[in-house]
């Protein structure tokens, strides 16, 4: 759903073949069945470039992804209201420069793109807490349990963000699903 | 949702698509092993495919890779055609070699900008190359941008495309959309060739390796999603149906990844292997920027992979420009392919290197078994050998130095560390 404008952006990052790394993508593809004009639904891998292209000046992005924590509460979901100023939230720690090709993570991209005036204008990321990321197709009951409060959780952002913006398009769609 | 106060240590935010880590142990002031660790998809998707219909390998094993899925599609298809007796040449093909120019352009400028080059600058990373130097790596993602817009003409999106089927597309686009396409190319040309001459000048250790090369051939053109034979450099090529004759996949005790030997012994693909093995088949621009640059007749620097990445990414948009000039658009955009018994092989060069794929195919459509052979795990014997020869020559380094010039020779082969990892974890044990 790619509109010219996006008021917001929702961005689900992960990989549905790594179990509860696929919570990003089923956020997104949850949110497919609801009317929100003015918002993009985008699934990514995370790669900083992309990430750029798909917040870079629209008004709201937010991010929903998969965490791994030591201690887990598999489902749990945190949300951060990331400070663009520093970005540097310890949710989103800043990791050593590494090898790989896939090596640049969100954090990175937030600096990257601070860096290269891409920021979007607000930005908000929902972390879920998995249990499992292994090889396989479903989440495990935790994270799936936790989805239907994920999606509420995002369209009541996608809601405070229409209203704050005055401009009844994304809220009348979020409203009468959040409510 | 929770806001309890909780001590989290977070181990990683998202991708988690794989894990690397580098196990290594000095004995008496000796390298006595550098093991790279791998956790590899590919043999989960290969269990995956098993049952699936022949159709569905195109799209189910993009998902391997965020930043190439259009070479493990390309390499699924050919392997699948090929079982099914089937051999799509013409607008399609020209179509197919498009779509993986885009992926060229586009990964071969997120490496080289993103990752490469600040090493070779003296910068942590990225981010700081951008505060100092934001025109250079706004150049970069421009140029990572218009391969972006190949793969999400042609592919349909730029992760994961979605228009690639057995036999073909299921759409193809039209000249005024290749037109428009075409436009945001040639500025891009500029850009790669800014880039060959900007990487020229870095400053590049002096290391030959002598491991053995291995690259798709095609006798034609510079290899990219297909060719005819393997060519290695030092032995007779073999047909693209011998693969598993001459490289075989071992087990090995540190990793999931399967590490594959070319008749017993180590050998690397991607872009130092296609040059030294397939440069006559470059373009002359590409052939004088390569030169210019100081590169000969071969290259076997792993530093000096960051000079081919920026050579390749000239002739791949070169390429690109060439094929929309003389696009015929295919009609239909896809031929019939009719599923049959049979073993398929098929290879193509992702821009790590060589891709193969292999399927068995029931008459009834379904798939009997998969293979699934990376270029990382080709690569990791001789990345690992080049590893232990970095430890050994730098063992009065801390760790943390030492971990810093292990993740450098790493990103000289642009591993997809099985697409992929984040950090390279180094352990080092001290005996």
């Amino acid at each position: 759903m790619k509109t010219a404008v996006p008021t917001a952006v929702v961005i689900g990052v992960g990989n549905e073949y790594r179990r509860d790394d696929g919570i990003g993508p089923a956020l997104v593809a949850a949110l497919a069945d609801h009317w929100l004009p003015g918002v993009r639904l985008v699934v990514s891998d995370g790669e900083p470039a992309r990430l750029m292209d798909d917040w870079a000046a629209v008004p709201l992005a937010v991010v929903v992804d998969a965490v791994v924590c030591e201690p887990s509460a598999p489902g749990e979901i945190h949300r951060t209201d990331v400070s663009l100023r520093e970005p540097a939230d310890p949710v989103v720690e800043t990791h050593a420069h590494s090898a790989g090709s896939h090596s640049l993570g969100i954090p990175d991209a937030l600096r990257l793109a601070a860096a290269l005036d891409r920021l979007p204008g607000r930005l908000v990321v929902f972390a879920v807490e998995t249990a499992d990321v292994g090889f396989g197709t479903e989440l495990t009951t935790p994270v799936a349990a936790a989805l239907p409060r994920l999606v509420e959780a995002v369209l009541g952002e996608l809601l405070a963000n229409t209203t704050e913006r005055g401009k009844p398009t994304a809220a009348t769609a979020a409203g009468r699903d959040v409510r | 949702m929770s806001h309890r106060a909780r001590q989290l240590r977070v181990s990683s935010l998202a991708r988690v698509e794989g894990e690397g880590a580098l196990h290594v142990v000095v004995r008496d002031g000796e390298v006595e092993r550098a093991d790279l660790q791998i956790y590899e998809p590919p043999r989960f998707f290969e269990a995956l495919l098993r049952g699936r219909a022949y159709t569905e390998p195109p799209d189910i094993t993009a998902r391997i890779c965020g930043i190439c899925p259009v070479a493990y599609q390309t390499s699924a298809i050919a392997a699948i055609e090929n079982a099914c007796g089937v051999v799509v040449g013409g607008p399609i093909a020209d179509l197919r070699r498009l779509l993986y120019c885009g992926e060229w352009i586009s990964s071969h400028a997120l490496h080289i900008y993103l990752l490469h080059a600040p090493d070779f600058l003296g910068y942590p990373d990225a981010v700081a190359l951008a505060t100092d130097h934001r025109d250079i790596v706004e150049r970069g993602l421009a140029l990572k941008k218009a391969g972006n817009a190949i793969l999400e003409l042609v592919g349909g999106r730029a992760i994961h495309p979605i228009n690639v089927r057995v036999g073909g597309f299921y759409a193809a686009p039209s000249q005024a959309q290749l037109d428009k396409l075409a436009a945001q190319l040639r500025p891009a040309l500029d850009a790669a060739v800014a880039t060959v001459r900007w990487v020229a000048g870095f400053d590049f250790p002096d290391l030959e390796l002598d491991h053995e090369l291995l690259a798709v051939h095609d006798p034609a053109r510079y290899a990219i999603e297909r060719g005819t034979t393997l060519r290695r450099s030092a032995g007779p090529a073999f047909a693209v149906d011998a693969f598993s004759n001459h490289v075989v996949e071992e087990h090995v005790a540190h990793s999931t990844a399967l590490r594959a030997r070319l008749d017993g012994g180590r050998y690397l693909t991607g872009p130092l292997a296609r040059y030294t093995l397939n440069r006559q088949h470059l373009s002359p621009l590409a052939l004088e920027l390569a030169a210019g640059a100081g590169l000969g007749i071969e290259c076997r620097n792993p530093f000096r992979s960051i000079v081919v990445r920026a050579v390749e990414t000239v002739y791949a948009v070169e390429e690109a420009l060439r094929l929309i000039e003389s696009y015929q658009q295919p009609e239909p955009s896809s031929v019939g392919v009719q599923a049959r018994d049979g073993v398929g092989h098929g290879v193509s060069e992702a821009p790590r290197g060589l891709l193969y794929h292999r399927y068995e195919i029931g008459a009834d459509g379904l798939i009997r078994s998969a293979t699934i052979v990376p270029p990382t795990s080709q690569n990791q014997a001789a990345i690992e050998d080049d590893l232990r020869r970095v430890v050994a020559a730098n063992l009065d380094l801390g760790d943390g130095p030492l971990t810093g010039l292990c993740e450098r020779t790493v990103r000289n082969y642009d591993p997809c560390i099985s697409c992929s990892t984040h950090f390279l974890d180094l352990t080092m044990e001290r005996l």
